[in-house]
């Protein structure tokens, strides 16, 4: 992934680190370096709380993802294994499956979410700024997702950014159940093959 | 579930669209095909490009609160064959686990909150014998759902003659409780067929299954009981009978 990292980064950009960096903070973080972890943090934190906030939603609920994340990369750091995807991956899968689990562990329990909402007011969160000050990168994402189909796209947030599973997906998109697996995945390929990442 | 089926899943995994059941089928297959798992390796690069659309900067006080609590956390020893995922339950969780039985008089009361399977220690080492139900061609589901997500499935191979229970959203068992497995026989009703361990999500039931016409699950004393004390909170029949 380090060569498709800009060199440069614009004005509130997350520091960009090449994949190996990653991978060594990583190691370092797993004899309990504590600045490594530190430096891991800074260069991930928007895109993982990023990621939390648009599954969770609630800015606060999204933190609470976050620090489990981290606390869990912190504690199985040595568990890393870079033969089998980049750093970055690793961080990205660990902290959206805390993050389906939360939602979807919340939709279990209509009396918890209540009780939630009633402690706390969600905050208003502006992200447009965010986006406004989106990478470079993050163009180039969006370019690679006009490639796919409004379809596949269609399944593919719905599944990754909403945490729905491929079978409520196909309820949500009128499709015969066991297409939205189909479209999930093609658009994945197709995302991996434009972006030029992965296999 | 054929093999061509269940390498169609490798895009869903990636991006954690499985149910439980299927996830836990594909993390089986996962450990023994190569080639899935060099696609579910590049899909999720793939997948987790999509972050870089959604940046946004958090609280100060998260990186704050996260170094001050990481001090008090010990890194674990590296482990082989390292798996991509190791999401144990932690403490905390563990702690609100207990509160949420206590919260909680009986299952139904859509009161916990708790996603079993989020615990990936288990994967690609279920017990073999479980595997081998849950795959066993002539293996029967019977599926019971309750408010608040809670879900129950019933795994029956009466060629194996065993049994194996998958729960999902299954708060924990009020304090004191436990839940204990019941294999119903035509003749004597409901045998003891096992309890259900603290937290576990995936139980293989003892007894001879083949025979059973149905299963249950109650709320028990601790140890269990050797027959129900109390009314079952599910209940299963098997069609194949």
């Amino acid at each position: 992934m380090d060569q498709i990292r800009p060199l440069a980064s614009g004005p509130a950009e997350e520091e960009p680190l090449a994949g190996d960096q990653l991978g060594q903070l990583l190691k370092l973080s797993g004899r309990g370096d504590e600045s490594a972890f530190a430096e891991l943090y800074d260069a991930t934190a928007k895109r993982v709380f990023g990621l939390a906030l648009r599954v969770v939603r609630d800015p606060a609920q999204a933190e609470e993802v976050c620090q489990e994340a981290y606390l869990e990369i912190w504690r199985t750091a040595t568990r890393y294994d870079e033969d089998r995807g980049s750093a970055l991956s690793w961080i990205f899968t660990l902290v959206h499956r805390k993050a389906v689990d939360r939602v979807r562990s919340a939709e279990a329990s209509t009396r918890r979410d209540t009780t939630y909402h009633h402690k706390n007011q969600p905050v208003e969160h502006d992200t447009t700024a965010e986006t406004v000050q989106a990478s470079f990168e993050a163009r180039r994402v969006r370019t690679a997702l006009d490639a796919l189909t409004a379809v596949q796209r269609e399944a593919l947030e719905l599944a990754y950014f909403g945490g729905y599973t491929h079978t409520e997906v196909a309820t949500m998109l009128d499709l015969p159940v066991g297409t939205a697996k189909t479209r999930i995945r093609d658009g994945l390929i197709r995302l991996r093959d434009a972006m030029g990442v992965g296999a | 579930m054929t093999t061509s089926d269940i390498h169609a899943l490798s895009g869903a995994y990636a991006v954690d669209a499985l149910d439980d059941i299927e996830r836990a089928q594909f993390t089986r297959h996962l450990a023994q095909c190569a080639e899935c798992q060099a696609e579910v390796a590049g899909l999720r690069e793939a997948a987790h490009l999509l972050t870089e659309t959604t940046a946004t900067e958090p609280s100060a006080g998260l990186r704050e609160r996260l170094l001050a609590e990481i001090k008090t956390v010990r890194p674990l020893p590296p482990e082989a064959p390292t798996p991509v995922e190791s999401h144990r339950p932690e403490r905390r969780r563990l702690r609100g686990l207990v509160a949420a039985a206590a919260a909680v008089a009986a299952l139904g009361a859509g009161g916990a909150v708790w996603h079993p399977w989020s615990d990936d220690s288990s994967q690609g080492q279920l017990p073999s014998a479980t595997e081998q139900v849950l795959d066993a061609p002539d293996a029967e589901r019977v599926t019971q759902r309750l408010d608040g997500g809670v879900e129950a499935t019933l795994v029956r191979s009466k060629s194996m003659n065993q049994a194996v229970l998958l729960t999902t959203n299954m708060p924990a068992a009020p304090s004191g409780k436990v839940y204990e497995l019941w294999l119903e026989d035509a003749d004597k009703g409901m045998v003891p067929a096992g309890l259900m361990p603290d937290g576990a999500s995936t139980v293989l039931l003892s007894g001879d299954a083949a025979e059973a016409i149905g299963a249950g699950i109650t709320v028990e004393p601790q140890g269990g009981s050797d027959t129900p004390t109390s009314d079952p909170v599910m209940l299963f029949t098997f069609e194949n009978a």
